[in-house]
């Protein structure tokens, strides 16, 4: 033990703080991926009224992690002419901000890894590379549909990126602070859903989606005209990790959307953390609901979609609550 | 522009300004139909969602057949004497199977008896499509379609049914 406090003392506690945080962060992520990917088989067997998985286990729930001993027991294929580095490089990159978002949310009052004060900041920005890694995949695979998916994902993200940030904002100006502790806080008066920002909730949320590539913006990976987007060409673990990474940005882009607008870890009776949980899941549920909902957009629907409705309208709001806020 | 401007710079004004606001209303029109029907489609996905199941563990649970089904042929017990068929061994079946599929029709003429029993029918099920033209031609009725519909083997041989042997075996069960 003695030991112990002395390995803590010489690295210091906020470093030990952020390790463990790490390891539950990832611990999180995995757990995650895998009620998430048992979640999509039972929501879409249900709305299309089958059962779904049900053979692996009660109501199929060993089911996913039959999935992944299968996925790891895959051989990893390289094909022979990709740009090996970037082959290998990108789904490790797509893990990073993966994590790097996890670290800043706060799940409870007191279970947060770090409050920066530049929060929002830090999961935009990192979010960002994750586009650069699905373009190093597309680019590295050096197959065509991979390509084609890989431009197409950032022109989307490129689009969706600008409503995103412009819907973020309304709230950081009403709550003048970038810590998501303090956007959370803020809202023990009245969520922001209810509170005049519910345009600001929808654009985010829509854009959110279009974020994470999902249905009805799922172009990059459509499979009915490119195969599987930018990872054609991955198998058995890297496979894994892009879809990992893809059911992770999924419980981010709720976890922020709980964060902002639905008063985070705020709630009567239960501890923080169930109701940070069930207002995030419940978000996931409604991208599940999406998908199984609605058609693929076309590629100039997606893109008239971003700047000639969601662009216009978050301006809007972000300049009627700019003014109210100074009268 | 010109025009306008002997109509009066009120008129100008007026049809621009009159324009752009048809414009936004249609704009802001377009927007709300498109999520009303987006709310429409959830609202059908998530009644689905809390529906029963409509879907049959099928190696365990078997739904009914529908009497109409178009399974293999079978051949119809005798009303009078219930171990034997109704068939007398006519040919007609043979002779109006469009693809040849019914392959012999024997019989034996028994001691006493007016009509012929049949001994062997052999249907090749791998040519059959099932148009029933024998099972209407049949002048006394001694066919009809089984519900057996997951027929399975491992060479094309299985595919030759006896349908006399097949009789036995029901009338048996």
């Amino acid at each position: 033990m003695n030991e112990l406090m002395a390995i803590i003392n010489i690295i210091g506690k906020e470093t030990v703080r952020v390790i463990i945080g790490l390891i539950g962060v990832l611990i999180l992520v995995v757990i995650n991926a895998l009620i998430l990917t048992w979640a999509e088989r039972k929501v879409a067997g249900h709305m299309q009224r089958r059962i779904a998985a049900k053979e692996v286990g009660p109501f199929g729930l060993i089911q996913p992690i039959a999935d992944s001993l299968k996925l790891l027991g895959k051989e990893l294929l390289t094909p022979v002419n990709v740009d090996k580095p970037l082959y290998y490089l990108a789904p490790t990159l797509i893990f990073i901000p993966v994590l790097v978002s996890f670290i800043v949310i706060p799940f409870d009052s007191y279970l947060q890894v770090k409050d920066i004060n530049v929060g929002i900041l830090v999961i935009l920005a990192f979010s960002s590379l994750s586009m650069l890694s699905i373009l190093i995949a597309g680019w590295g695979s050096n197959n065509k549909y991979s390509l084609i998916g890989a431009v197409r994902s950032v022109a989307q993200n490129i689009a969706y990126e600008i409503p995103l940030l412009l819907s973020l904002l309304p709230v950081i100006f009403m709550v003048n602070s970038l810590s998501l502790k303090d956007i959370v806080e803020f809202q023990r008066g009245g969520w922001f859903v209810w509170k005049w920002q519910f345009f600001a909730f929808l654009i985010y949320f829509i854009a959110g989606v279009a974020e994470t590539n999902r249905t009805p913006f799922d172009l990059p990976e459509a499979e009915s005209e490119l195969v599987a987007g930018f990872h054609t060409e991955y198998s058995g673990m890297r496979f894994a990790i892009f879809f990992l990474a893809e059911y992770t940005n999924i419980m981010i882009i709720s976890a922020i959307a709980t964060t902002f607008f639905l008063g985070g870890y705020l709630g009567p009776v239960l501890p923080g953390i169930v109701w940070f949980l069930i207002k995030t899941y419940f978000l996931v549920f409604v991208i599940l609901w999406f998908r199984w909902t609605f058609p693929r957009v076309r590629f100039d629907q997606l893109l008239n979609f971003s700047w000639k409705i969601l662009i216009p309208v978050s301006f809007a709001n972000l300049l009627v609550t700019g003014g109210i806020l100074k009268l | 522009m010109c025009i306008y401007w002997s109509l009066g710079f009120g008129n100008w004004l007026l049809h621009h300004v009159h324009g752009g606001l048809l414009r936004l209303m249609r704009y802001v029109l377009d927007i709300i139909k498109g999520a009303i029907s987006l709310i429409v489609g959830m609202s059908v996905t998530i009644k689905a969602f809390f529906s029963p199941v409509v879907t049959v563990q099928y190696p365990r649970k078997v739904i009914n057949i529908t009497p109409r089904f178009r399974g293999h042929t079978k051949l119809i017990a005798d009303e009078e004497m219930p171990d034997r068929t109704k068939c007398v061994v006519c040919g007609m079946c043979v002779k109006n199977c469009p693809s040849g599929s019914i392959k012999k029709v024997e019989g034996e003429k028994k001691e006493g008896e007016k009509k012929k029993t049949a001994t062997e029918y052999i249907l090749n099920f791998t040519t059959c499509s099932q148009c029933g033209i024998c099972v209407e031609t049949c002048p006394f009725d001694a066919l009809a379609f089984s519900a057996d519909y997951n027929p399975a083997g491992y060479r094309k041989e299985d595919f030759y049914y006896d349908l006399i042997k097949e009789f036995e075996k029901r009338k048996k069960a």
